[in-house]
């Protein structure tokens, strides 16, 4: 198996279909919930998966961030990020879902 | 919530699953089913009515709770089903339906998106639709199967397909996994049959021949390779063939909790067969007493309860002495080490059921059914 190349700043990641992210008020914590199993989020990266709707660029959720913490260079944690959940499907890189599997 | 003698719960002790099976009632008759033996039982069909499952699923995320299997029987024969998958949607469960889509149609599969179900879990029991109806025990339903696994995945949904494995069917291990990649499946559990209940009953008709076994561990590792990377493939080989029992459940009452339908929570779905332990029911106490506080609960729990050789194991953290009904069935001792485990001195028990199954003489298997009658013990 190849690792697929990195995410380009043009992609526009969103969460795979069947995919959630939530908060779990009974852990304080949030967590990303897909069949038959769960994970458990730091707060960095619930931050960049509540970004990425498939209509931002992973440049536009790389530049939010940098505004809200002046000085860090966030974006290749963000695209490694999105790199880890894609190998396990978590995450695709193709942009909005059609419209029928709008929630 | 109760406070355990002052102390607070830890994350790591809250359940993470609730198993509701919705109703006994099915369309298929599996010789396997994982249904208690007397599933047929009066006391099994005073079925939880809606509201009382919709506050169990509120209960369960306040206990931690965060995945919800709605299964059975067919859960699909339970008419308020639209309902039940809202109300786990709005209780912030994550809800599969497990079903043997026997008919699941289209309409249903939309209304059932709407209403925010997650994922759905087909079951199919061979890979031809000869067999998998035999197997069954139910003519042309192999078709509406794979209809039912199409239009999931065109909705959108996620899909798992599982297969339960056993002796007339193992050998076409291949064909099941090329039907997974022909529906395109995100999931496929391969998972031989479990000896508890029905399948107990049937285990000399069901137990695969070890040569069997190694083949498929050949074929699935094959198509690991091909499929890994774009389904999610867990595969499952009978406990009798394995050298250390499994962690069951995850452990007794450390992961999941498991409703019948009139609202009884056990541990496991095969706890119904420990004779002398009686199961709380949700309509006489809270989902968060009967997790903390019931006995039931607590009587495996940690390590006390252990005897020899499981106490002073070093692999008593992973495997926790593997299945407590399992325990029961074959040594009559629900406290001994699971005879599937080469340390136990009764493993010899597993080592007879299992060795040369291809000598004996081949035996009907027994359709589950609900009358009970041939399966009084």
């Amino acid at each position: 198996m190849t690792a697929p190349a990195a995410f380009p700043d043009s992609a526009r990641p969103r969460l795979a279909r069947g995919i959630r992210l939530q908060w779990d008020d009974v852990r304080s914590q949030s967590m990303l919930l897909f069949p038959e199993g769960a994970l458990e989020l730091n707060e960095t990266a619930a931050k960049v998966l509540e970004l990425c709707d498939g209509e931002r660029t992973v440049a536009d959720v790389v530049g939010i961030l940098e505004a809200r913490y002046p000085g860090a260079d966030v974006g290749p944690d963000v695209k490694e990020l999105l790199g880890r959940l894609e190998e396990r499907r978590f995450v695709t890189r193709d942009g909005r879902p059609p419209a029928k599997e709008r929630p | 919530m109760s406070d355990n003698g002052g102390r607070a719960h830890s994350n790591d002790e809250r359940p993470a699953t609730l198993i509701a099976e919705l109703t006994y009632r099915c369309v298929l008759r599996c010789p396997y089913c994982s249904n208690p033996t007397d599933c047929g039982d009066a006391r099994y069909r005073r079925e939880l009515e809606t509201e009382e499952w919709v506050r169990v699923f509120h209960e369960a995320r306040r206990l931690g709770v965060l995945q919800l299997g709605l299964t059975g029987g067919e859960p699909l024969l339970r008419r308020d089903i639209v309902e039940l998958a809202a109300g786990a949607r709005a209780a912030g469960l994550y809800s599969t339906l497990v079903t043997a889509a026997t008919p699941l149609p289209r309409e249903r599969l939309i209304e059932l998106r709407d209403a925010g179900l997650d994922h759905v879990q087909v079951s199919i029991q061979d890979a031809t639709p000869e067999e998998s109806d035999r197997i069954g025990g139910t003519p042309g339903a192999f078709p509406k199967k794979i209809e039912a696994a199409r239009t999931a995945k065109e909705l959108g949904f996620p899909l798992t397909l599982n297969f339960v494995l056993h002796r007339h069917n193992l050998d076409r291990l291949g064909g099941m996994l090329a039907l997974a990649e022909e529906l395109d499946a995100d999931r496929v559990e391969l998972a031989n049959t479990q000896y508890y209940g029905w399948g107990l009953h049937n285990r000399d008709a069901l137990m695969p021949t070890r040569e069997q076994v190694e083949r498929s561990r050949d074929v699935f590792e094959d198509a690991r390779l091909r499929l890994g990377s774009r389904m999610d493939l867990l595969y499952v080989i009978p406990d009798y063939f394995e050298e250390f029992p499994k962690p069951c459940m995850g452990g007794w009452g450390r992961r999941a909790i498991v409703m019948a339908p009139n609202g009884d929570a056990m541990p496991c779905q095969a706890a119904a067969s420990i004779p002398d332990l009686t199961f709380p029911n949700v309509r006489d106490h809270s989902l968060d007493w009967i997790w903390w506080e019931s006995e039931t609960f607590n009587r495996f729990r940690g390590f006390e309860w252990m005897q020899e050789p499981c106490r002073s194991c070093a692999r008593r953290d992973l495997d926790y002495g593997g299945c407590r009904c399992q325990a029961l069935l074959l040594t009559g001792d629900a406290r001994a080490t699971d005879p599937v485990c080469s340390l136990s001195p009764l493993h010899d028990i597993v080592v007879q059921a299992r060795e040369n199954p291809e000598l004996r003489p081949l035996v009907p298997l027994e359709y589950r059914s609900m009358k009970g009658t041939a399966l009084s013990r």
